[in-house]
């Protein structure tokens, strides 16, 4: 309030929460990004922008939930929320395994019916 | 070409990675082996093969799938049963492409299929104890399963992991839905017995292996282990507490 020192960060953290908003947008909007996986993305950008214009917002969120420190708050979400994307990124990438065998089964079986189609 | 009956179309599943010694005389002893009242066909699996299993394969003059990519024993052994399903097998049989099974025992593991004894028949080393019987490391590895085995399901199985096993019409349909990717044998065993069908083990020779290497080489063998060991654990839960035959 005193000066715009503390505004530093603010501004700042603002822009950087703009600026991945925006390549998220950019991802989708060039098809780069399925809109499935941009959920979590764009809601990820919503929370960092709110808590970047509320200043007050962890501190009042840390006192709810009791935390003592603050930031640790910002790690224990930030963390959790990696891990639950990681799990779900290694569902997607189990689910794709099984989708690559089915498909490469069922080529291998036509490319057999095709050649048996030559020989008669 | 008999006046049989019936005339049981049996597929002969061969799963070959890097093959190329010993496929192509194999394939010719399959297509000299003759059943009463079975029609044979040899069916190799090429999985990516990255030496000349190929050409040799299309010099025995056979029908061959042949995968894109790399899937593994298990995928390449499925998509073999796929070909028996579309093509209306009344039998299917893994043989491994090394060798390590010998043509000559084909009858023992199909007979009791076509006689309808059971649904299942795997060939096990074990039980007579002659012939190749392993070296010391897989074998303990076999008794664990075997005593695994028996504790979950209560049945005894003396050589989970052999390959050499054959299978009838529904049991196809059963692996053409889920079959699991990497060391699938002592697995499917599970999924076989929770699906009610009926396993029976007749002993065989089996050769030490001619050409190629094992899937399981020693450094593997702690992780395949473990693999297989969780791979037979859920898939064990899955089947007991999310219905039968749901598959993923």
């Amino acid at each position: 309030m005193e000066n715009v020192v503390p505004y530093k960060i603010q501004i700042l953290s603002i822009i950087g929460a703009l600026t991945f908003m925006f390549l998220i947008f950019r991802l989708i909007a060039k098809g780069k990004l399925r809109e499935e996986y941009s959920i979590i993305w764009i809601v990820c950008t919503i929370i960092l922008l709110v808590f970047s214009i509320w200043r007050n917002g962890l501190d009042v969120l840390a006192k709810i939930l009791g935390v003592f420190y603050a930031p640790a708050l910002i790690f224990l979400a930030a963390i959790f929320a990696i891990i639950v994307f990681l799990v779900h990124l290694s569902v997607v990438n189990s689910k794709q395994h099984e989708q690559i065998k089915k498909l490469s089964q069922e080529m291998a079986l036509l490319k057999s019916k095709l050649m048996e189609e030559k020989k008669l | 070409m008999k006046t049989e009956i019936s005339n049981k179309k049996v597929l002969i599943i061969i799963p070959c990675f890097n093959e190329e010694a010993s496929i192509y005389s194999l394939l010719q002893e399959i297509k000299e082996t003759k059943i009463e009242g079975c029609f044979i066909q040899p069916l190799p699996v090429n999985d990516c093969s990255t030496d000349k299993t190929a050409i040799e394969i299309n010099k025995a003059a056979v029908a061959y799938l042949d995968l894109p990519v790399n899937l593994g024993i298990g995928g390449a052994v499925q998509s073999g049963y796929h070909y028996a399903l579309q093509n209306s097998f009344d039998v299917a049989v893994q043989l491994d492409g090394d060798g390590q099974h010998p043509v000559n025992e084909l009858l023992k593991v199909i007979n009791p299929i076509i006689n309808k004894e059971c649904d299942v028949v795997i060939g096990s080393r074990f039980i007579s104890k002659e012939g190749f019987q392993s070296s010391g490391l897989r074998r303990f590895g076999i008794n664990y399963f075997k005593k695994l085995n028996q504790f979950l399901l209560g049945i005894k199985v003396t050589d989970s992991t052999s390959g050499f096993r054959a299978i009838n019409s529904e049991a196809i349909k059963l692996v053409c839905e889920y079959y699991p990717d990497e060391y699938p044998e002592p697995e499917a065993i599970v999924l076989f017995h929770l699906n009610r069908l009926k396993i029976k083990e007749v002993p065989v020779l089996m050769r030490e292996r001619q050409g190629g290497t094992s899937s399981i080489s020693s450094f593997k063998s702690v992780y395949y282990m473990i693999k297989v060991t969780l791979g037979i654990l859920f898939i064990f839960i899955r089947i007991k507490f999310y219905g039968k035959r749901s598959a993923l």
